[in-house]
């Protein structure tokens, strides 16, 4: 028996334009609310023969479409999709925050949201008090608070501040604290938003293992997440989100092609056009990917872009590549090396990402074209960020110098440097 | 294991068996909102001490003496205090009530609980400050040796009527204050205003017998009459009048509960 079930599941939003004010508005105020309908009548007084003289267009947004899906006790269950594909809503919507618009949900058993750590604290209250406030925010009773009471201290590591103010406390700590109430959760569902992009790796580290040990223990987990290894890592089957409809559902590793699949899709007949008066993006690709998005740690990827120069200019016109990691945040740029002044023509641009450099994870590669001037600065001709998709992943052979290690490995870059070990001494 | 349906467009029917489920949360945000205002404020009793004492002295001024208002035969702080325990008890609620669901957005847009608990909290934060109030009146009712007759053992059931009076309202404008971020602007007026026309610094006796009915729509000149009633000890009581208030403030309340309810299903998304 399925632990949720969803079916024909939709959200709307209404969001209202005033046609006379030519803007979106969405009566936030009660001065709104009445010019507009003072407007209204004052339109009615002058025009009484009109037909219906109304002023605002209401625009229907579907954040969720037509969802159907179960999910089985013990699942943990990815939602991956691009910015705006419903699945926060989506979380919303299971955890009863906002009601649907249509369609029915049935869940069996006690729901527990994470959509942010630390809702509800309260900067004035010691830390001792915020976790009693957090724990029954979250859902949890106070008896349950107080047997885990000493774990929850033990976990974020906080004992000598518990009668400070969260005020005083640094940012980390903070979150520590947060996290560690939200780490004692004990529901049968567990729907967790991108949490556990916060404090530092080390932290990072011991939450990503406790929700290890939270789905291991049967529970059922709802995870969003942009971080491709860490969906990867933590769940079993994948659900793709786009425009509020399910696009697919099954196992986690197809569920993140498909995503690759879909955005290297869309970016491939750009609606959006790069060019100036100078030059223009042709195109851009990836040579060396081995199975639609990925590529392995240890192998060479060419990223290439073509670009016309329509006329001579008097600044050297340089091509750069931007990556990016999962969660928007650099990775690196780079720019060509010795350019010179160009004549007007089609142009092809590559560079190569060496073997063993990037460490495993999605990046966007964003392409783009830079004049610099003699006198004045510079310019920039066109700035696709989102050209380019790929998936650095490791195949977990002898090369990979794990020792058998298969958790995840942190940070941008995975170089292979140069070891030696002597023996110096008995 | 238990068993939830969310259905589009169906009022959750398991709502008020949340709320009791529900009633752990409810009371520890009563208790930080008690912690916070007595942490927050240096002055923290002594404010709730020195508001209603001020408002008193400025009452009794005003009323007592410059308009020479009838004091039913107990001393004019007595009568004016009398009924600024219920008035205070009943404006804080309005006024920390009608806010709490903005100053609680953030939590509001994360967790679900029955949002009715937070506008309630706010009358729990009142009633402590009612409490305080009651030992000044006993103070001052030591220092003008008035004596309180078997009446005052249903002092509770007018506070009662108070807190169902001022929910009504908080409902109300709560909900408001989510849809219309501006109301706020417009809620200290309404409060002052309305303590200007409940009956707090004179007595109701001064309003001419043929308007009493209609002046007793406003549900707080029955709590007021009561409070007045049960602990002065003395004065007569207009039942026909207080009937009318009660009335209507259950009512009010039914409106409010109503009128939240409604507008609830929305705070996630407008807030």
């Amino acid at each position: 028996m399925s632990i949720i079930k969803v079916e024909n599941l939709g959200k709307k939003y209404i969001i209202g334009h005033d046609r006379s004010a030519g803007r979106a508005f969405r009566s936030r105020s009660l001065r709104d609310t009445f010019t507009h309908t003072a407007r209204g009548v004052y339109q009615r007084i002058r025009h009484p023969l009109s037909p219906n003289a109304e002023n605002t267009e209401i625009e229907e947004l579907w954040a969720l479409r037509n969802l159907d899906f179960e999910i089985e006790p013990g699942d943990r269950v990815g939602i991956i999709g691009r910015n705006g594909a419903g699945k926060s809503t989506l979380l919303k919507v299971l955890s009863r925050i906002t009601e649907p618009t249509t369609g029915r949900i049935e869940i069996s058993g006690r729901v527990a949201s994470l959509l942010e750590v630390g809702t509800g604290f309260h900067p004035e209250l010691s830390g001792r008090e915020n976790i009693y406030l957090n724990g029954a925010i979250l859902g949890m009773t106070r008896r349950e608070i107080k047997s885990k009471f000493d774990e929850i201290v033990d976990f974020s590591e906080i004992e000598k501040f518990l009668d400070t103010p969260v005020k005083r406390y640094s940012s980390g700590m903070y979150v520590r604290l947060a996290f560690a109430v939200a780490a004692h959760l004990e529901p049968e569902i567990l729907i967790v938003d991108e949490v556990l992009a916060v404090g530092d790796a080390q932290f990072q580290k011991k939450c990503l293992g406790k929700m290890e040990e939270v789905g291991l223990e049967g529970r059922t987990v709802l995870f969003v997440s942009h971080n491709m290894a860490m969906i990867s890592n933590l769940c079993r089957t994948g659900m793709v989100l786009n425009e509020g409809r399910l696009e697919f559902n099954g196992q986690v590793s197809d569920a993140v092609m498909r995503y690759y699949e879909a955005t290297n899709q869309r970016d491939a007949n750009h609606e959006r056009e790069f060019k100036s008066n100078t030059a223009e993006l042709l195109g851009a690709e990836l040579i060396g990917l081995s199975n639609r998005s990925d590529i392995t740690i240890h192998d060479e990827l060419t990223v290439r872009m073509r670009y016309r120069i329509h006329r001579q200019v008097d600044g050297k016109c340089v091509p750069n590549f931007h990556f990016f990691v999962s969660d928007g945040g650099y990775a690196f740029l780079d720019s060509a090396r010795e350019v010179t002044n160009m004549p007007p023509g089609v142009y092809r641009a590559e560079c190569k990402i060496p073997p063993r450099f990037l460490n495993e994870g999605a990046y966007f590669v964003g392409v783009a074209l830079t004049t610099y001037f003699e006198s004045s600065p510079f310019e920039i001709e066109f700035f696709d960020k989102n050209a380019l998709t790929f998936n650095v992943v490791d195949p977990m052979d002898e090369r990979s110098n794990r020792y058998g290690y298969g958790g995840p490995i942190p940070g941008v870059v995975r170089p292979q440097l140069d070891w030696s070990i002597e023996k110096e001494s008995q | 294991m238990s068993k939830l349906v969310i259905e589009a467009g169906k009022a959750n029917r398991q709502y008020f068996k949340d709320i009791l489920s529900y009633r752990e949360l409810f009371l520890l945000l009563a208790w930080r909102d008690i912690l916070v205002r007595y942490k927050q404020t240096v002055i923290g009793i002594s404010w709730s001490v020195l508001r209603p004492l001020l408002t008193m002295i400025v009452f009794t001024i005003v009323f007592g003496r410059l308009a020479g208002m009838p004091s039913d035969g107990v001393a004019y702080p007595i009568l004016v205090y009398a009924a600024l325990l219920p008035w205070q008890f009943f404006s804080n609620t309005v006024i920390e009530g009608g806010s709490s669901l903005v100053n609680n957005a953030s939590m509001i847009s994360k967790v679900y609980f029955p949002r009715i608990i937070i506008p309630t909290t706010a009358m729990i934060v009142s009633l402590i400050d009612f409490l305080i109030s009651i030992l000044v009146l006993s103070a001052l009712m030591v220092w003008y040796q008035h004596v309180p007759t078997w009446k005052v053992v249903f002092l509770p059931l007018f506070l009662g009527l108070a807190a169902i009076a001022a929910l009504g309202v908080t409902y109300l404008i709560s909900a408001l204050n989510v849809k219309y971020r501006d109301f706020r602007h417009v809620l200290p007026f309404i409060v002052q205003v309305g303590l200007f026309i409940s009956p707090v610094g004179f007595s109701s006796s001064v309003v001419p017998e043929e308007w009493r009915l209609v002046y007793s729509l406003n549900p707080m000149v029955g709590v007021i009459d009561g409070f007045r009633w049960a602990i002065l000890g003395n004065t007569t009581m207009y039942w026909p009048g207080f009937w009318l208030s009660a009335g209507f403030a259950v009512l009010l309340l039914g409106v409010g509960i109503g009128f939240f309810r409604r507008m609830e299903r929305e705070f996630a998304d407008v807030i």
